[in-house]
């Protein structure tokens, strides 16, 4: 119990936000996977998303925090809603999980769990910490990151905008309509 | 960062909300007075010395009305939408700087505090991610009132948005591209010349801004989420009281600060053409802190006279114009803005390799151009009518 006390003690202010928001994302991760209504388990999601971006603003990566929000929170989860708004699934129609299809989730998490403690606590996987030598608190700002991503990335930057563009193009390929096509 | 410039910056954060506010409790009565003017009549002036206590008899008629929530509705998120849209509405004058900055000097030392909320080198980003969650309010507004008025009213807000985000987005690549960061106040002093306000530099870039900034807020000829002839109220038709107050205010507040936003990218900010002649002129004769401290109200003065002349605009505009039909909203949209945008940006960076700052007037004198001609080479309307009758 002491010792618990003790590790309070010695975290500085960032410490505490970081664990206080820590505990939000842990919440509203949970109410994702919990919310019966899938509209709550979207703003359960994009309540995640935001608590992400203040990860990213306490790691000084403001840029990333940025784009999060607009790209996730702004952009695609707006889709997600508005897709789920038309499918009308206010009467509570429980969907008919079996016992089979619990019992694989329950197996699937689980393992899942076991791995990662895994992973934490084998001797040869220890976290690195920080280097006080060559840590450098201004990596995540966006004059980096550019100067990064146009020097030393840019053919895979290039060729990842090459690809969205190919996505773009097959979407609007799939979602147009033919001639002789039925109309909905 | 001490404590000093913390309570003087805390201080500019209230005093930017309360300002915020009051400037969009009286828009309401702007509006009324401007649809008067337009349309020849008198307006509000009853309340008051010319109506000018409307909006607070207004307000308290909103409070004392029965708060009515839907028995059907799903409770929490009918009162978590109209939170979320002034929420989203209020957080984006954070990043505006609004002014130069406040010299004082406490306990002997000199402070120089800028007159913004906050400064970021994403500022840009901040406003722009902001702007998109500003659609939230309304659609979890619009679906939990269990109608489907609403719920088209919501589609159609989320729809819209989405769509004029991204020419938005990229008309204001442009002007990244042209300052090279994405702090509001390196924009801002990239400004300081009369002539190379942005626009005169991006013209066509603030007419494809202007309008998203119009349909991002809903307004005429952009308001088919609440479109009365077609859905009754839109996505706050279930609402009554101060709830529906708030999406009303969130509104004018959204405005307020979208023609911040454009007075900050294309207009100067708080430049005005020998600002700099004004400062050194009442530093030498007043001192540097209080004369500098003038020069940052009168710049303050300057920033807020643009902001009004937009808000005018927004009123005029929507007193002028009628409404979009919605396909024509999405073909102006998607295939009008977003090529022209795009094409924006190849010009201006074909400009800056050239070191030419007014290549995108190319784009403006072609394009009228070609509206003069087709015109005049229009069939006449009354050759037309004469036909038919």
């Amino acid at each position: 119990m002491t010792e618990t006390l003790d590790f309070f003690k010695t975290l500085t202010p960032t410490g505490y936000l970081f664990l206080a928001l820590t505990a939000i994302t842990l919440f509203c991760a949970i109410g994702v996977v919990t919310a019966r209504n899938p509209i709550y388990s979207v703003l359960a999601l994009i309540a995640t998303f935001f608590c992400l971006s203040g990860h990213y603003v306490l790691l000084n990566a403001q840029f990333l925090a940025a784009v999060n929000i607009i790209v996730y929170a702004g952009a695609i989860m707006v889709l997600f809603l508005f897709t789920i708004m038309f499918l009308n699934l206010r009467k509570e129609d429980e969907e008919s999980k079996t016992n089979l299809t619990k019992m694989a989730s329950v197996i699937v998490g689980g393992l899942l769990m076991v791995m990662l403690i895994t992973i934490f606590r084998a001797k040869s996987a220890q976290i690195p910490t920080v280097n006080q030598m060559s840590f450098d608190s201004k990596t995540g700002l966006v004059e980096n990151l550019g100067r990064l991503l146009y020097n030393d990335y840019i053919l895979p930057f290039e060729l990842a905008s090459v690809l969205f563009l190919v996505a773009m193009v097959g979407a609007v390929m799939l979602g147009k309509r033919e001639a002789g096509d039925r109309h909905f | 960062m001490d404590l000093t410039i913390l309570t003087v910056k805390g201080l500019i954060i209230l005093v930017i909300f309360g300002i915020t506010l009051l400037i969009a409790t009286y828009s309401t009565y702007a509006e009324r007075k401007v649809a008067a003017f337009l349309q020849d009549r008198i307006g509000p002036n009853r309340a008051g010395p010319w109506g000018l206590l409307q909006p607070i008899a207004d307000a308290g008629k909103m409070f004392f009305k029965e708060d009515f929530i839907p028995s059907q509705a799903s409770k929490w998120l009918f009162i978590l939408g109209p939170c979320l849209a002034m929420l989203t509405a209020l957080m984006s004058s954070a990043v505006i700087p609004f002014s130069d900055s406040i010299r004082f000097a406490w306990d002997k030392v000199n402070y120089d505090v800028p007159v913004q909320g906050i400064e970021i080198n994403i500022g840009v980003l901040y406003i722009f991610g902001v702007v998109s969650l500003g659609v939230y309010g309304i659609m979890v507004g619009g679906w939990a009132s269990n109608n489907k008025f609403s719920l088209l009213g919501a589609i159609r807000a989320a729809s819209q948005n989405i769509s004029y985000e991204i020419a938005l987005g990229l008309s204001l690549i442009t002007i990244l591209m042209m300052t090279g960061s994405l702090s509001l106040r390196a924009i801002i002093d990239e400004q300081a010349t009369f002539f190379e306000w942005n626009i005169f530099t991006q013209p066509l870039g603030f007419v494809i801004f202007l309008t998203c900034a119009f349909a991002e807020c809903n307004r005429t000829p952009f308001d088919l989420p609440e479109c009365e002839t077609e859905l009754v109220g839109g996505y706050h038709t279930e609402y009554s009281s101060m709830k529906l107050g708030f999406y009303l205010f969130a509104e004018y507040i959204n405005m307020f600060v979208s023609s911040a936003f454009i007075s900050a990218l294309y207009f100067g900010g708080f430049h005005y053409p020998f600002m700099s002649l004004v400062n050194e002129a009442l530093e030498n004769s007043l001192g540097a802190i209080t004369g500098h401290n003038i020069a940052t109200l009168i710049c303050f003065v300057v920033f807020f006279a643009k902001i009004f002349f937009f808000i005018f605009f927004f009123m005029w505009v929507r007193w002028t114009l009628p409404r979009f039909r919605y396909d024509q909203l999405m073909n102006l949209g998607w295939k009008t803005f977003i090529p022209l945008s795009i094409l924006n940006v190849v010009i201006t960076g074909a400009g800056l390799l050239y070191d030419f700052k007014y290549a995108t007037w190319l784009i403006a004198i072609v394009m009228v151009v070609l509206a003069v001609t087709s015109t005049s080479r229009a069939p006449k309307r009354e050759t037309i009518a004469q036909g038919t009758v």
